[in-house]
């Protein structure tokens, strides 16, 4: 039978990409299992099988409110995440050193506001409007990480939050390119693909600066003095404290936990530390040859949680900020609308804005 | 921005192949979907030529009824030629 592929104007269906082909088995049987298990309807328990047999769940496919909801809030706050993000970075634009890295850096950035697209794009799927998503970020009602909501001080900031920032967020994104929902994991494989480059830029700049005189030296220490902490925050609560992990882990759009993910990025970076020559500000942290893992202090989770409540050093900043650029391109949008409206031969509306 | 209509991409990469997706935006018309797709879906070189497709415009098939509608395939194996035994002596089959 054939069928409107979109339902609605604002639910989009397919999205970010068949570019990159993603594993997928066959459509195994679908085996009616155990009975009344958890309280489970027989629906879920096909779509439970389905992504036990590792197939992907598609935007139309029959998927529990539970998952649906979860990958709504999952995606738009990545995407919302993208989008701010860009904020801290954006104030070296116009002070890079030099015009290469000035050229990298706007590079980077515009990655971003891609990056941004892709997951509203992929968020679309699941039945949620861009308009909702975009009033939900500027009302202050989203969430987005924590860590955009530090100062960028100095230009090793730049280098710190791409070998740091963006590290942290390849090590979280790798694994969820393999996560059941197909919009989300192709957007996923389109991300990481880009943003290698964005780690790798940062970690030639505490390269340079670490190489440097001691003035130069002495400031990517301090940057990585400032954002070792809040990039290990990044990887959420710990597990003890991750309420939802297990039913994520369940559904396959939570493939590692907080935990297992925060020890691969510390074991994976300090290493790194090392080669640059820098010190990573924990005196507790130490490699142990036994395990291969490095032990690591504790983290300040009040500080973590607030941040999150909006307290952080730039949390009203960034979100007046973001919101004067929506507010100062309403004319943008405006003009386009009215364009097109004309060349459809519609007539004009009175007003728009 | 929901006031604009929502458009699926359509890229062929630099090899010759044909137009692939590669997701959707949104773009109050044709022209200007295309130049957002450029800057959303080609910053690295991924391709020489653009399609925009109003989303609501591709008819698709249910995904639900998937079994019924590819089942004809499913027992007509004769179409692969690993069916068919090849004498070994014989070249060029």
């Amino acid at each position: 039978m054939i069928q409107y592929l979109r339902q609605s104007r604002n639910s989009c269906i397919i999205t970010a990409g068949a570019f990159f082909p993603f594993f997928r088995s066959m459509y195994t049987q679908m085996v009616e299992v155990l009975g009344g298990q958890n309280g489970e309807t027989a629906q879920e328990r096909r779509f439970q099988a389905r992504i036990d047999a590792a197939e992907t769940i598609e935007a139309k496919d029959w998927m529990p409110e539970g998952y649906r909801k979860t990958l709504i809030r999952q995606i738009s706050q990545h995407a919302h995440s993208e989008i701010v993000g860009q904020l801290p970075e954006a104030n070296w634009i116009t002070r890079a050193p030099t015009l290469q890295r000035k050229a990298i850096l706007l590079a980077k950035v515009q990655d971003e506001a891609g990056h941004g697209l892709y997951l509203y794009g992929a968020a679309e799927t699941l039945g949620v409007s861009r308009s909702q998503l975009v009033d939900d970020l500027l009302a202050g009602k989203a969430k987005y990480s924590s860590i955009f909501n530090y100062p960028t001080l100095t230009w090793a900031d730049m280098g710190a939050i791409g070998w740091l920032v963006d590290g942290a967020a390849i090590m979280n994104q790798i694994p969820l390119c393999r996560c059941s929902y197909g919009p989300y994991a192709r957007a996923m494989i389109r991300i990481c693909k880009e943003e290698n480059f964005h780690q790798r830029q940062g970690f030639e700049i505490m390269t340079i600066l670490s190489r440097g005189t001691n003035a130069q030296r002495e400031m990517a220490q301090d940057a990585l003095n400032r954002w070792w902490w809040p990039s290990l925050m990044m990887f959420g609560p710990p597990d003890a404290e991750s309420p939802h992990t297990e039913q994520s882990k369940r559904w396959k759009i939570k493939l590692l936990t907080n935990d297992e993910l925060r020890q691969r990025f510390v074991d994976q970076t300090a290493p790194q530390a090392d080669y640059l020559g820098l010190q990573i500000p924990d005196p507790a942290l130490h490699g142990n040859a036994d395990t291969g893992h490095y032990k690591f202090g504790q983290i300040d989770w009040a500080e973590f949680y607030n941040v999150i409540k909006g307290n952080g050093p730039c949390n009203r900043e960034r979100l007046r900020v973001r919101k004067a650029a929506h507010d100062d391109g309403a004319w943008v949008r405006a003009a386009a609308s009215e364009y097109a409206r004309k060349r459809e031969g519609l007539p004009a509306l009175e007003q728009q804005i | 921005m929901d006031d604009w209509p929502l458009w699926e991409v359509f890229i062929r990469s630099q090899n010759g192949l044909a137009h692939k997706h590669a997701g959707s935006l949104h773009a109050p018309d044709a022209a200007l979907a295309v130049e957002n797709a450029r800057d959303v879906y080609t910053r690295r070189n991924e391709g020489v030529s653009i399609w925009v497709v109003r989303s609501i415009d591709i008819y698709a098939s249910d995904p639900g009824e998937k079994e019924e509608l590819f089942e004809p395939a499913k027992s007509k194996v004769y179409r692969h030629p690993t069916f068919y035994k090849v004498p070994k002596e014989v070249k060029h089959l």
